[in-house]
C-alpha cells in the first residue's frame, strides 16, 4: 500500500524525529512498557522500547544497578526513542552513550521482517550492524525490544561548584581537567545570564557575578572521591577560580545542580519561548563559540542562555523570543541556524544528542557533502529499500539541499531580506 | 571525483579502486600483514595502506587522535604514552608493523575489553573510500554526534570487506591513575561466579584470564583493578580475601598482560599442525562448557565471555563447537590454524547459522552493496 510510517515513543524528543507526516501513519510504541527481564548476574535487562529511562534504574535500584545514559528528559523520554537518538546525557563523558549501554535491538524492518541486532555475546558474526541502528533515528527498523547493560551505582558522588571571572578560564578550566587525566562522571557549564535566570528560580546560591560556573562531579567509593575531588579542585584553583565549593552532602550536591538541572524551566521565565540548540565542538572552542555567540545576540536582537555538557563539548544555548512574533520566530530560526553553521566550521557537529529530524535537516547540507548524503541513502535502502519508514527525516535530499544552497547564497545572509532585523 | 585535498596515496588508492571495479576483480586490503593470518584466505590483488601514514591531530585534552590507516600502531601508542594516555581497549598488535587502519579493520581488543568496551566504541570517525572510488568522510571529532547515520561505527571489525579505510579518530583515555594484579587458583565454575559478582558492584575490576583445565579442577585466575590509587588500594584486600589471593609484581603483571593480549602465552602460541585455535564469543551467563575433541586447556578472558581452546582443526569439530557456542546465545570462530588445516575452510560463523538472522543478512548484503556495487571489497574475509 506503500503507506509512510513514522515511529514514535514519548515524543520528548527536540528535533521532530517523531512528527507526523501527511498521508502517514504514526506507530506508537509508548504501550509496549513491560521490562521483560531483569538478570543481576548478568548486569543486563531486556525492556520494551516504551520503558521510560528512568523506570529502568528505577526497577533495578534495590540490587545495587542502575542504567547510565541519563538524557534531561529520563523521568519521560523511553528506550525505544534513546536508541534512535542515540542519548547521552549528564553522566556520558564517564559512562558512554546509549551505544555503549546496549548489548541488543530487536525490531522490525518495513518489510515486516524481524530483525536482531547485537547479542547478549560481547561481538556477534557480520558487520556491526547494532552500530548503526543507534541515533538512526527510526528510519531503519522499529525498535521492539531492547537488552541494556546495567552497571554497578556508585556509592558516593560529590560535586565541585567553581565560579570563574571569565567565560574563557572556565572553558580552559574544562581542558585542564581532561588533560590531567580525569573523567569526572559530569562536567557542565554555565554563563552568568543562565546562572542569574537560574539562582531567581532555585535559590541555590549560585555565585551571580561570576561569568562561568563550572560544575565537576566524582562518583565512585569514597576513597576514590576523595581522591578525585583533591585532584580536581586543584586544577580549578591553578585555572584560576575564583570561587570553589565542594558540596558537603547529598543534599548539597542536590542543590548545586539544581540550577543546572532547571536551566530550561529558567529560560521559560524570561522568555514567551526559548529554542534549544544541540551542537558539538571540540573542547578547546568552547570559549571561542561562547563569544560568537555573544556577536549573534547583538546581531539578531535576541537573548541566549548557554548551559552545556562542558566534558564533551556538546553546547546548548537557549535562544530567547516571542513565537507570537513571526520576525521574533524567524530571527530565533537564523540565530539557530548560524550556531550550528559555527560548530561546523570549529570542527564539530549540528548535533550531539538531540538528532536531525525535521529541524536540523538543511544544517545537514552544511556539514556533508553530496557523496556523504548519497551514502546515507545507500543506507537507508539497505534496511528499506521502499523509504517508507520515517521519511523526509534526518538525511536530506540532493534537491532538498540544492535548495537550500540557492536561497542561502542569493538572499544573501537571510532570507526574507524585507524584514527589519536588527 | 578527485578531490583536491587527496594526496598522492590516496590518489593511488583511488587509482587500484577504479580499476578494479573496471575489471570486475577484488582487492584484498593489507597494512602491516600481521594479521594476514586472520579471516578467510584470498588470491586477490593488493592494496596496501602503508603509503598513507602519519598521525594527523593529537590533542591530549580533547582525548582524540586522528591518524591515517597506513600509521604504524606503535608510532600512535607511543605519540598517546608520552601524553600518559592509552586506547583503553589495548588493540593486539601481533606483529611490529601492525597498522592503525588494520587494528580498526580487525577490530580486534585485548584484556580491558570488558571493562571499557570494544574498538568500535572508541571510534568517532572516519574517512573512507568506497568501492566507487568516492572520499567519504562520517562522524567527526567529538564525543557525541548523532549528524547522520553512524557509518564509521561499521568499519571496526568489518575486515576490508565495506570500505577502504583513509583516516580514522579514535577516543583515548588517560591511563588508570593505578593498577594492581591478584593472582590466585580457583576452578572454572567459582571463577565465572565471582568475576560476574565483582561486576555488579563498584570494584575497580579492569580485566581478568583464567587458564586451567577444561574438563575441571583449579587454575590460575588473574585478576587486573585499575583505577584511583585509593579505590585500587582498598579493593585488593577485599577481594584477595575472598579468593585468597595475592598481588603479583608490577613488571610480572604487565608482561603477562601484555603476552595475553600477544596471545604469547603457551596456551596459545604452541598450535601443532592439525589444530585450529579457536576463539567463542559469550554472553556472561554461558558457564563452564565442555567442549568436545580439545585439548585440555582452555583460556577464558572477558569474565568468561571470551573463550579460546586449542582442538583438531576438521570441519565436524569446529561444526560442534560452533553448535555449542550458538546454543549458549554466542559464537565461534576460527581465529588460527597450523598449517596441515585446510586454509580454505570457513573461519566465520555465518549468519545463516544463527537464529534470527536472515533479514541481517539480507541488509549486509544490500549494505555492501550500496557502498561497493561492483565488489572491490567483496574478498569474502568476513562473511
Amino acid at each position: 500500500m506503500q503507506i509512510p510510517v513514522v515511529p514514535r515513543g514519548s515524543g520528548t524528543g527536540l528535533s521532530g524525529g517523531a512528527m507526523p507526516i501527511s498521508q502517514g501513519l504514526v506507530l506508537s510504541l509508548a504501550k509496549l512498557k513491560k521490562i521483560l527481564r531483569i538478570d543481576p548476574f548478568t548486569r543486563t535487562a531486556v525492556v520494551q522500547p516504551g520503558v521510560r529511562n528512568l523506570a529502568i534504574s528505577e526497577a533495578v535500584a534495590h540490587l545495587g544497578l542502575y542504567y547510565a545514559p541519563d538524557p534531561s528528559s529520563q523521568i519521560a523520554c523511553s528506550i525505544g526513542g534513546n536508541v534512535n537518538e542515540n542519548s547521552g546525557g549528564v553522566h556520558c563523558l564517564k559512562y558512554g552513550l546509549t551505544l555503549h549501554n546496549v548489548l541488543r535491538v530487536r525490531g522490525v524492518l518495513m518489510s515486516g521482517e524481524i530483525i536482531e541486532f547485537g547479542s547478549m555475546a560481547p561481538d556477534s558474526p557480520g558487520l556491526d550492524l547494532l552500530a548503526i541502528m543507534m541515533g538512526s533515528e527510526g528510519m531503519l527498523a522499529v525498535v521492539t525490544e531492547v537488552t541494556v547493560k546495567l552497571v554497578a551505582k556508585p556509592k558516593l558522588a560529590r560535586v565541585i561548584m567553581a565560579s570563574f571571572d571569565d567565560i574563557e578560564k572556565g572553558g580552559n578550566a574544562v581542558a585542564a581537567i581532561i588533560a590531567a587525566g580525569i573523567i569526572p562522571a559530569g562536567l557542565e557549564m554555565m554563563d552568568k545570564a543562565t546562572t542569574r535566570a537560574v539562582e531567581e528560580f532555585v535559590h541555590a546560591g549560585y555565585d551571580l557575578e561570576a561569568e562561568a560556573i563550572l560544575l565537576c562531579e566524582s562518583d565512585g567509593t569514597p576513597e576514590e572521591v576523595a581522591e578525585e575531588i583533591a585532584r580536581m579542585t586543584k586544577v580549578l584553583e591553578e585555572s584560576g577560580a575564583s570561587g570553589i565549593q565542594i558540596s558537603k552532602d547529598e543534599t548539597e550536591r542536590l542543590k548545586f545542580w539544581s540550577g543546572r538541572k532547571n536551566a530550561f524551566p529558567a529560560a521559560g521565565r524570561l522568555a514567551a519561548d526559548y529554542y534549544c540548540m544541540d551542537g558539538t565542538i571540540p573542547r578547546r572552542h568552547i570559549a571561542t563559540l561562547l563569544k560568537r555567540i555573544q556577536g549573534m545576540e547583538k546581531k539578531y536582537g535576541l537573548g541566549c542562555l548557554n548551559v552545556f555538557h562542558a566534558g564533551d563539548g556538546n553546547m546548548h544555548p537557549l535562544i530567547l523570543f516571542n513565537g507570537a512574533d513571526q520576525d521574533e520566530w524567524h530571527r530565533a530560526e537564523e540565530f539557530g541556524t548560524e550556531i550550528l553553521e559555527a560548530c561546523v566550521e570549529l570542527g564539530g557537529t549540528i548535533t550531539g544528542e538531540h538528532g536531525v529530524g525535521i529541524e536540523k535537516i538543511n544544517s545537514m547540507c552544511v556539514q556533508f557533502g553530496e557523496n556523504e548524503r548519497e551514502a546515507f541513502w545507500g543506507v537507508k535502502s539497505a534496511f528499506d529499500p521502499e523509504k517508507l519508514l520515517n521519511p523526509d527525516k534526518a538525511i536530506p535530499t540532493l534537491s532538498r539541499c540544492a535548495e537550500y544552497g540557492r536561497m542561502r547564497i542569493s538572499g544573501g545572509k537571510l532570507p526574507h531580506p524585507e524584514l527589519e532585523r536588527f | 571525483m578527485t578531490n583536491s585535498n587527496m594526496s598522492p596515496a590516496i590518489q593511488d588508492f583511488q587509482a587500484q579502486i577504479l580499476s578494479a571495479a573496471n575489471n570486475k576483480a577484488a582487492l584484498s586490503i593489507e597494512g602491516g600483514t600481521s594479521k594476514s593470518w586472520y579471516g578467510n584466505p584470498n588470491n586477490y590483488a593488493k592494496l596496501n595502506t602503508r603509503t598513507y601514514s602519519g598521525i594527523l591531530e593529537y590533542q591530549p585534552e580533547e582525548l582524540v587522535i586522528t591518524a591515517c590507516a597506513g600509521t604504524p600502531l606503535k608510532e600512535i601508542e607511543a605519540a598517546l604514552e608520552e601524553k600518559n594516555q592509552v586506547l583503553a581497549f589495548e588493540p593486539p598488535h601481533f606483529g611490529e608493523q601492525t597498522t592503525f587502519g588494520g587494528a580498526i579493520a580487525a577490530g580486534l581488543a585485548g584484556p580491558g575489553r570488558i571493562s571499557v568496551g570494544n574498538f568500535r566504541d572508541f571510534v568517532l570517525g572516519a574517512r573512507v573510500m568506497d568501492g566507487k572510488g568516492q572520499d567519504l568522510s562520517f562522524g567527526g571529532k567529538v564525543m557525541k554526534n548523532v549528524a547522520g547515520y553512524d557509518v564509521s561505527r561499521l568499519i571496526p571489525g568489518s575486515m576490508g570487506t565495506l570500505a577502504l579505510l583513509l583516516e580514522a579518530s579514535v577516543k583515548v583515555l588517560p591511563k588508570p591513575a593505578a593498577t594492581a594484579t591478584l593472582r590466585c587458583e580457583i576452578s572454572q565454575t567459582q571463577t565465572l561466579k565471582v568475576l560476574n559478582e565483582w561486576a555488579g558492584q563498584p570494584l575497580p575490576l579492569s580485566a581478568s584470564c583464567w587458564i586451567g583445565n577444561a574438563s575441571g579442577g583449579e587454575g590460575v585466575l588473574m585478576i587486573r583493578l585499575a583505577g584511583a590509587a585509593a579505590a585500587v588500594k582498598a579493593a585488593i584486600p577485599l577481594m584477595s580475601s575472598l579468593v585468597l589471593a595475592s598481588e603479583v609484581d608490577p613488571q610480572t603483571a604487565d608482561a603477562f598482560w601484555k603476552d595475553l593480549r600477544e596471545q604469547q602465552l603457551p596456551a596459545f602460541n604452541q598450535l601443532s599442525a592439525d589444530q585450529t585455535l579457536y576463539r567463542l564469543a559469550l554472553p556472561a551467563a554461558c558457564g563452564p562448557l565442555s567442549i568436545p575433541n580439545t585439548a585440555n586447556e582452555i583460556v577464558l578472558e572477558w569474565h568468561g565471555q571470551q573463550r579460546w581452546i586449542k582442538a583438531s582443526g576438521d570441519e565436524a569439530t569446529f561444526a560442534s563447537i560452533k553448535q555449542l557456542a550458538n546454543a549458549h546465545g554466542g559464537h565461534a570462530s576460527r581465529f588460527k590454524q597450523g598449517t596441515g588445516v585446510d586454509p580454505a575452510l570457513q573461519r566465520f560463523t555465518l549468519l545463516s547459522e544463527q537464529s534470527h538472522s536472515k533479514a541481517l543478512e539480507i541488509v549486509q548484503t544490500r549494505l555492501r552493496a550500496a557502498f561497493d556495487p561492483a565488489g572491490v571489497f567483496a574478498t569474502s574475509r568476513l562473511p
